[in-house]
């Protein structure tokens, strides 16, 4: 009789504790969710009534040009940014995972842009891509007369947005540098006895052994890149001839600029299904490649 | 041999990721007639200093400054404290249902703010909240967000039981143990929590952009938009305001970097 109404009491506390976040994904979650989805089927600017549009919106989805090019530019800026982000990621962190000394202050210098990210540094990599006067093309003039113009430039905008995206690989490779330090030293000693060369060690200890973690940040890393929005807002608004125009920054542009609330809803919940399909696909191909020790 | 090349590379890479912030900081020195000029010297022959007074009252930069502290620190009790009660509860106490409510908030995380975006920008608009700073800070105590209720749960987790037994030998209830054992001993983690909170609100661009509009809400991080959209090629003044943009960001990261980089590491891994 005692430890039933002791649990009970732990089951009420319980409660108690966790009521913030009922209560937050009541209000700020599944009532925007469901809220959301039903505005996907109709039109609406914000002022006038909601009128149901049935699949409307979604059927105007196939046949914007626009979005489908803010697909094709979010899917350059993922296959792009992603593999390379995550790979000076690994590299700074195999770097720094020895005993030696000033790797903390490597440790920190590397992480360091990744804290900053935001306005300020967008502010600064304008600066540094400006044409004439920053220091990228400071530096190319060394070595050729024209050097890119970078964000006016169609060809050069994405691939300024992807360079500015790698100076961010710190927080990626804090977790690798994790992973790596998880890594007991006797594999290493093993392998080194059966007569194993760094190169061998590295593909038949490292990787595999590292394999959650690489799959953790690679699946971040993709969520990540379908949802860049300032970069593109700030730097670049989307151009120049839509170039740099991003998934998330037309979804805006249709919500905030041209208020179509409803085309924005569905918007928004094709990025879902793109996002989940694309986990879901990481989860179901990481069981040929990722070991769980 | 191996050591002076692994040293070669990081002193290497290290330049280039710190070469940025050195630009930044000799624009932001350089007198107006020489910003412009090709090839101008790294370290400008007159240091400028002037350029910070000025580039920080062309707009009410002390406004965008209020209004970023305000939000920033009251966004940042609301995450930690809410964070860990929620936390708390999901490691520390049994109840029916605790797993599944788990899973629900871990799935949360899969969400992308887009979908919710819009229906949440209607609700505070019908509540009138647009143009305040109330949407960018209440948010923040229903819960905290799922990353920051995980991270404080595994650290929860780890928290010895003969602990908790003593301490409710002691006399004490559930709000006893979390006040007196849990908190005491999550304190890295708490501190990683709250810079994440602090970092991300002060950094925090799309939530201010679309809930505040005149300039006395304003926070900086927008500020520092209109101001380039103002005087974007004045170089020396804009580079001086984003350094005093980034600044406070550099030094709360160096002060709370011992815990964080723990909390960091320990969060990161044990899934």
């Amino acid at each position: 009789m005692k430890t039933t109404s002791l649990s009970r009491r732990e089951a009420l506390a319980g409660w108690l504790f966790v009521s913030p976040w009922v209560l937050g994904f009541v209000i700020f979650a599944a009532g925007p969710i469901l809220f959301s989805l039903g505005l996907s089927f109709a039109h609406w600017d914000a002022i006038t009534r909601p009128e149901f549009a049935g699949l409307d919106n979604y059927r105007r989805l196939a046949r914007d040009p626009l979005l489908i090019k803010s697909l094709i530019n979010t899917a350059y800026y993922a296959v792009v940014s992603v593999p390379m982000g995550l790979c000076l990621a690994l590299g700074l962190a195999l770097l720094l995972n020895q005993k030696l000394r000033a790797m903390g202050l490597f440790r920190t210098l590397f992480y360091l842009p990744s804290v900053t990210s935001g306005v300020a540094t967008m502010m600064l990599w304008m600066w540094l891509f400006n044409p004439e006067l920053g220091l990228i093309n400071r530096f190319l003039r060394l070595f050729t007369k024209h050097p890119p113009l970078w964000l006016s430039d169609v060809h050069w905008a994405m691939p300024a947005l992807i360079l500015m995206s790698l100076w961010g690989a710190g927080g990626a490779m804090l977790i690798f540098l994790a992973g790596l330090q998880n890594i007991p030293e006797e594999l290493y000693e093993a392998s080194t006895l059966d007569g194993a060369g760094s190169l061998q060690q590295f593909r038949h200890v490292t990787i595999p052994l590292l394999s959650p973690v690489i799959f953790f940040n690679f699946v971040m890393a993709v969520i990540a890149s379908f949802q860049v929005f300032t970069a593109a807002f700030i730097m670049t608004n989307g151009g120049p001839s839509h170039a740099t125009l991003l998934y998330v920054l037309y979804l805006f542009q249709n919500a905030f600029v041209y208020f179509r609330l409803g085309y924005a809803s569905a918007m928004a919940w094709l990025l879902f299904v793109i996002i989940l399909f694309l986990t879901l696909l990481n989860f179901r191909l990481s069981k040929r490649w990722v070991h769980y020790g | 041999m191996k050591t002076a090349l692994r040293y070669i590379c990081l002193i290497a890479l290290g330049f280039l990721f710190l070469i940025p912030f050195l630009w930044m900081v000799s624009t932001s020195l350089t007198p107006a007639n020489q910003v412009m000029a090709i090839n101008r010297p790294w370290i400008p022959e007159r240091l400028e200093w002037r350029n910070y007074p000025q580039a920080l009252t062309v707009l009410p930069f002390h406004i965008f400054l209020k209004n970023t502290l305000i939000v920033t620190s009251l966004a940042l009790i609301g995450q930690v404290v809410s964070a860990s009660l929620v936390a708390f509860g999901f490691a520390r106490l049994r109840f029916r249902g605790r797993d599944a409510l788990f899973v629900l908030v871990i799935s949360t995380m899969m969400i992308p703010a887009q979908v919710t975006l819009i229906p949440t920008f209607i609700l505070f608009a019908r509540l009138h909240w647009i143009d305040t700073l109330r949407p960018l800070i209440v948010p923040a105590f229903f819960g905290g967000g799922a990353f920051y209720i995980f991270l404080l749960r595994q650290f929860f987790l780890t928290i010895p039981g003969e602990l908790e037994d003593a301490a409710k030998i002691d006399g004490c209830g559930p709000l006893g143990v979390f006040r007196t054992v849990a908190i005491p001993l999550a304190k890295p983690a708490l501190a990683t929590v709250a810079v994440f909170s602090f970092v991300g609100h002060w950094n925090d661009f799309l939530g201010p952009l679309i809930y505040t509009q005149s300039v006395e809400t304003k926070t900086l991080a927008l500020g520092l938009n209109s101001f380039r959209s103002l005087h974007g090629t004045q170089y020396h003044l804009l580079m001086a305001a984003s350094v005093c943009v980034l600044l406070p960001v550099l030094l709360i990261f160096f002060a709370a970097q011992r815990y964080f980089v723990r909390g960091m590491v320990f969060s990161g891994i044990k899934g």
